[in-house]
């Protein structure tokens, strides 16, 4: 697969390893964190801890727009579709995510028309195919796919397609960031940026992290070769005392960002006054909704929403692990209550939710090097 | 959020510019183009694809320096270990 | 529903609620057949449903994999199917030319795997219920001597061989169901693989530990409940996996696992080192079997573990699948 092997090239991959591992030496301890769920994928995937030394800490940041909905949204979104006539159509990765009444897929299995789709365009086509249903689109995601669901919108108006509209949970990574940084347990050396975020947004958005707060931040790719090629640029700025913003994933992401995206993004979409994120609680201006202009195709503003709102069990400590204060295992509910089998919070649910990934991946593999060093 | 895949371009619709045909690895789907409006690709070309959009063109001359700028790595380290060898520390 | 996928809930409902009702104190763990003794004849039986939408898709159709599952059952039992009987269980309106085609097809199925229909029943249920059809066989042989199917028996340095690319099956139906608008030129791999089972086994009785044909929840599923059987721990070298590039780039578009994939038309099998070489090369050089490669190891940790290496020195661990696979955006 072009622009995909090369940059999984194992002689290359060791090659880079190695000097991180001479650039990071021993002396120092470094905190790094990536921002992005697709980073915390793609480093459990291809197992990018077990060649880094243990003096470098990758730290999972919020930004997996699944972990970060509050149950209430789900069950608001799910009663929309409880309407006769209505199909709730939504990404894969929604479709095991818990409300207090089962997840999407469960409301199937009971009898409600939930429609995976692979993208937005794909639900107006349902639209498009069942005239006499309703379609509710159940968005999710960061600036990456907020300017698809935007322009299928567009689209929508353009055709005079009345029987589509949109459930929006978007939200924007920037006040993800500045809630980690405000957080007074935190402590972080650099930043892995959000690589696909920023094809719409482009790098500047990031400036103040090194301007005003001292911190280097690398926006990276997702290959292996890149993630580890974004680690040594880390630690190059990191080792000369520099805080800069620097673009490693160049061959697709473009500094100004996407002007037209963001044209589709502001046609359609405003920033909420203030939205809750599962875990951070209120963060004002860090979600959009659908303006006035769009109303007909706002399934908040076409159906009666419950505004349902949820809390999460007291024990469970979403919130400290998404913003990396505490790892998944020190959540006292972790492989007890809450496994990826029965879930109680989302990090546990989507497959780049920083918990479940730790279940399959780190859980087993610390526990056969405890098991290890108690023979030798 | 993040997963997105970079696919050719095989072929543009003849009645809507914004609809194309992307291949990636023998697979091949219809996607939107309305997000490159400012700047339109054309068959052959390379674009990263996330939720059946296409985001941004893909430069084949920075993932060419990407790749020359990783295989350097650690070479500079030996060059300038070979020059201090020479005791010209103060060369840089 | 996600009792059906074949992962983990399947593996609790079958464990949990039928093997302690149904089996009494059934020893040792289950397997895809089972061998009774009926006065003094060993023989071997199992039983399959089939339920797929669509019903035809490329390379097959129900009425194909119903035939080839069962058969394929027996043959990592260590047996060779010689008779079939079949259930049909029919939506009321089901247009005559579908049911004819996939009879047709279960004919032709049997034919080429060398196994005879000798009996059925057919039900019909109204309108709306059982998917246009859903299919039932139950298939009998006889055990092929000197094969001895045994979790238990599985050894640290045991080779884990697979017949040939996974995955196949999977992506078709995923794509032939036509959601996800993927057009791939692509067709399930359903076969028997009993020839190429026999011929494992004229090459490699004596070293052979296990086999199994990783249908769904794919080869991690199947490999996950060996690890658990056998209290292991199953190391996959991820360059050697043999996987279609279509395959891999459909699953790269949807962000699904290769490992995780149903596939029709494979079978694992653990081999002892001694007999591991001669075994790869036996089946290599078989018709339909070129493609199949060792692919992992035995090794006592991770035990009751999953773990897939790469080149460059990284792992992560493949769990048992919960519920169907599903394409992720994120």
């Amino acid at each position: 697969m072009r622009f995909v092997d090369e940059f999984r090239e194992p002689g290359l991959i060791s090659r880079t390893a190695e000097e991180i591992r001479r650039l990071a030496g021993t002396e120092r301890h470094y905190r790094m964190m990536e921002v992005c769920g697709g980073h915390t994928h793609a480093i459990y995937r291809f197992g990018l801890k077990d060649i880094l030394p243990e003096n470098i800490e990758l730290i999972h940041g919020p930004g997996c727009p699944v972990c970060v909905l509050p149950m209430g949204r789900i069950d608001d979104g799910l009663s929309i579709a409880q309407e006769p006539n209505v199909i709730f159509a939504a990404f894969g990765d929604m479709m095991r995510v818990p409300g207090t009444q089962g997840s999407p897929l469960e409301h199937k299995a009971r009898g409600m028309d939930v429609r995976i789709v692979y993208s937005p365009s794909d639900a107006l086509k349902l639209a498009r195919l069942n005239p006499e249903k309703h379609v509710m689109f159940f968005a999710i995601g960061f600036e990456t796919t907020a300017p698809s669901t935007a322009l299928t919108m567009m689209r929508a108006r353009a055709e005079g397609i009345r029987n589509f509209s949109v459930f929006c949970n978007h939200v924007t990574i920037i006040p993800a960031i500045r809630a980690i940084l405000d957080s007074p347990d935190m402590r972080l050396d650099a930043f892995i940026g959000p690589g696909h975020v920023s094809t719409v947004i482009g790098c500047r958005p990031y400036e103040w992290i090194a301007v005003n707060e001292r911190k280097p931040i690398v926006v990276s790719g997702f290959e292996p070769l890149d993630l580890l090629q974004s680690i040594v640029m880390l630690l190059r700025q990191l080792n000369a005392g520099e805080a800069k913003v620097e673009n490693q994933y160049k061959r697709v992401v473009p500094w100004e960002g996407n002007r037209a995206a963001l044209r589709a993004m502001a046609d359609v979409f405003q920033l909420r006054p203030y939205f809750e994120w599962r875990g951070l609680g209120f963060i004002s201006q860090s979600a959009l909704r659908i303006n006035d202009r769009y109303a007909e195709w706002d399934a908040e503003q076409r159906f009666k929403v419950p505004g349902i709102r949820v809390t999460d069990p007291k024990a469970a400590q979403c919130g400290e692990v998404l913003k990396g204060v505490l790892k998944p295992h020190q959540c006292k509910l972790f492989g007890r209550e809450c496994t990826p089998d029965h879930p109680v919070g989302a990090l546990m649910v989507s497959s780049e939710g920083s918990c479940a990934a730790y279940h399959s991946y780190e859980h087993r593999k610390a526990a056969m090097e405890t098991s290890l060093t108690s023979i030798a | 959020m993040c997963l997105a895949i970079p696919g050719k371009i095989v072929e543009i619709s003849s009645g809507n510019a914004d609809s194309a045909i992307i291949e990636v690895a023998g697979v091949r789907r219809r996607i939107d183009l309305g997000l490159l409006q400012d700047d339109r690709p054309v068959p052959g070309d390379w674009v990263l694809i996330h939720v059946g959009f296409a985001m941004s063109k893909i430069s084949e001359r920075d993932a060419l320096e990407q790749m020359n700028t990783l295989r350097m790595l650690g070479q500079t380290e030996v060059a300038i270990q070979e020059v201090q060898g020479y005791g010209l520390e103060d060369v840089t | 529903m996600a009792h059906g996928a074949g992962g983990k809930a399947s593996r609790r409902l079958v464990e949990g609620l039928f093997a302690p009702l149904l089996f009494g104190t059934a020893p040792g763990p289950l397997g895809d057949a089972a061998h009774v003794e009926i006065q003094g004849t060993k023989i071997a039986i199992t039983t399959d449903s089939f339920v797929v939408k669509p019903l035809s898709f490329p390379g097959g159709s129900i009425g194909k994999l119903a035939v080839n599952g069962t058969v394929n059952d027996l043959a990592v039992s260590g047996a060779r199917a010689e008779a079939l009987v079949v259930t049909y269980v029919l939506e009321a309106g089901l247009p005559t030319p579908i049911l004819e085609a996939e009879v047709r097809a279960m004919a032709n199925a049997a034919r080429e795997a060398g196994v005879r229909i000798v009996a059925g029943d057919t039900k019909v249920v109204e309108h709306g219920k059982a998917d246009q059809m859903y299919l039932t066989t139950t298939g009998i042989g006889y055990p092929l001597p000197g094969v001895n199917i045994d979790p238990r028996s599985v050894r640290v340095g045991d080779r884990i061989l697979l017949s040939g690319p996974i995955g196949d099956h999977g992506v078709t139906i995923l794509l032939a169901r036509g959601e996800l608008d993927l057009e791939a030129d692509l067709q399930s791999d359903t076969r028997s693989v009993f020839p190429l089972v026999e011929i494992l086994i004229q090459a490699a009785a004596p070293g052979i530990r296990w086999m199994r044909d990783p249908t769904r929840g794919g080869a991690a599923t199947s490999l996950n409940e060996l690890a658990r059987d056998c209290g292991l721990g199953m190391v996959l070298f991820e360059d050697q996996i043999p996987v279609r590039d279509t395959v891999r780039g459909a699953c790269e578009l949807l962000g699904l696992d290769p490992l995780h994939i149903a596939n029709e038309g494979q079978f694992l099998a653990v081999v002892s080192p001694e007999y591991a070489d001669v075994a790869l090369n036996a089946l290599s050089l078989a018709p339909g079997g070129s493609e199949a490669q060792i692919i992992g190891e035995v090794r006592d940790q991770p035990a009751g573990t999953v773990l897939v290496t790469t080149l460059y020195g990284g792992s992560r661990i493949v769990d048992m699948l919960v519920g169907d696979p599903l394409p992720r955006i994120c």
